[in-house]
């Protein structure tokens, strides 16, 4: 009976110093998010970049052309598996850079993911999707484990984001993530906005109108990228 | 008649559903009322691109004393009908406005009620309070048209990445150049 409680109480004991340690290291993290972690030889970065679609892909190829593409090396672009046209925006960009001979060779991937979320899809049988869309984003977070994330909305890179962070916390690879709501943002965050600063997942997060800066006074005011 | 005259007295009102649906918009444009006005206005030609809806107006060459109309579905060129066109009604999305702006082209924005999530409005608000562009709805798109001057719109300056490029080199620990 005795061995019986022992057994009992150093299986809770272990259990209790698992979640403790995974708790303090999440706080850790939680602390590290959104400090600078400057390298003295910064070296380049495996990035990945999450296209949204329409106007978010627009405003991230914004960004991306003014972006020093050495420093953000390799790159892996992801856009949902029903957006055709994202993509293929990428690929024109990175062509149009081995064309300018700003880079020497082609160092881009490009992937699909599942959207956890369509556009008009019910709450209820969105939970599903977001499982299956979760999943799919964990295989392809573990092969690219990227060093920086950008990302501009919306629910595709929510994923990518979470487990991002996650591996941040187990130790499996470091990453600056970077949220950039986007331009028709005037009053309220997105939803994907809102979970990536409420959670304090996004390292810096970036807003274009300066009444979004007011209300959530985390986030960078960068004016309009458009 | 030479066919660079036909050309320049050529004015199009281009109506722009981008790849949404917005029957609503489509159906208010091909009232008597909103074809009269734009008639009176000194335009001649009115082109509807309407996306996934399945509303279609009425064709007319324009022998009946109104603007000429026409609508195609979608087109890998609506850059080219942007920049030929002397008015521009668009629906909310973000890349119709910005992309109507660059061209400098006078716009109106017509929000879609009809969304389930309709944040749309948000920025078409703003851009309007800031006069860069007319902001309207199905049911009064009529009269933003009679009531606009289009001399009052201010050009809008095109945004610029480098502010948050910046911050992200920082924050990187990337030199500043």
């Amino acid at each position: 009976m005795n061995k019986m409680d022992d057994c009992y109480f150093y299986i809770m004991a272990i259990i209790a110093t698992s979640v403790a340690i995974f708790l303090i290291r999440l706080l850790h993290v939680l602390y590290l998010t959104g400090k600078s972690r400057r390298l003295k030889s910064p070296q380049p970065l495996s990035t990945l970049i999450v296209l949204g679609s329409g106007g978010h892909t627009a405003e991230m190829m914004n960004l991306l052309s003014v972006l020093q593409m050495d420093r953000f090396t390799p790159r892996f672009y992801i856009a949902a598996a029903t957006d055709n046209m994202s993509l293929q925006k990428a690929r024109v960009f990175e062509d149009s850079l081995l064309h300018k001979k700003v880079i020497k060779g082609s160092s881009a991937q490009f992937m699909q993911i599942y959207r956890s979320r369509e556009v008009g899809q019910s709450y209820v049988t969105s939970v599903w999707t977001t499982l299956l869309a979760t999943t799919h984003a964990l295989w392809l977070m573990v092969k690219i484990r990227p060093q920086v994330v950008l990302c501009n909305g919306p629910g595709t890179c929510i994923p990518l984001c979470v487990i991002a962070f996650l591996f941040k916390v187990i130790g499996m690879r470091w990453s600056s993530i970077f949220y950039v709501e986007s331009i028709a943002r005037v009053k309220r965050l997105s939803l994907s906005g809102l979970l990536l600063y409420k959670l304090c997942i996004a390292d810096q997060f970036f807003v274009q109108w300066p009444q979004l800066q007011r209300k959530y006074p985390r986030a960078h005011y960068v004016g309009c990228l458009m | 008649m030479g066919g660079t005259d036909s050309v320049s007295l050529k004015r199009i009102v281009f109506l722009t559903v981008g790849t949404t649906s917005f029957d609503a918009l489509v159906k208010v444009a091909d009232t008597l009322e909103v074809k009269q006005e734009l008639t009176r206005r000194g335009y001649t030609h009115l082109l509807i691109q309407m996306g996934r809806g399945t509303y279609l107006p009425a064709e007319s060459i324009g022998e009946d004393g109104l603007l000429a109309v026409d609508c195609f579905t979608f087109s890998s060129s609506i850059a080219d009908h942007l920049s030929s066109a002397s008015l521009v009604i668009s629906h909310a999305g973000s890349g119709s406005i910005f992309e109507t702006l660059r061209l400098g082209k006078p716009l109106i924005v017509v929000v879609n009620e009809d969304l389930m999530d309709n944040h749309q409005s948000e920025l078409a608000e703003e851009l309007a309070d800031r006069k860069h562009l007319y902001c309207a709805h199905p049911q009064s798109l009529h009269q933003v048209i009679v009531g606009m001057d289009l001399k009052s719109l201010l050009p809008y300056q095109p945004g610029d990445a480098t502010p948050v490029a910046k911050l992200i080199n920082r924050f990187l620990g990337f030199p500043d150049d």
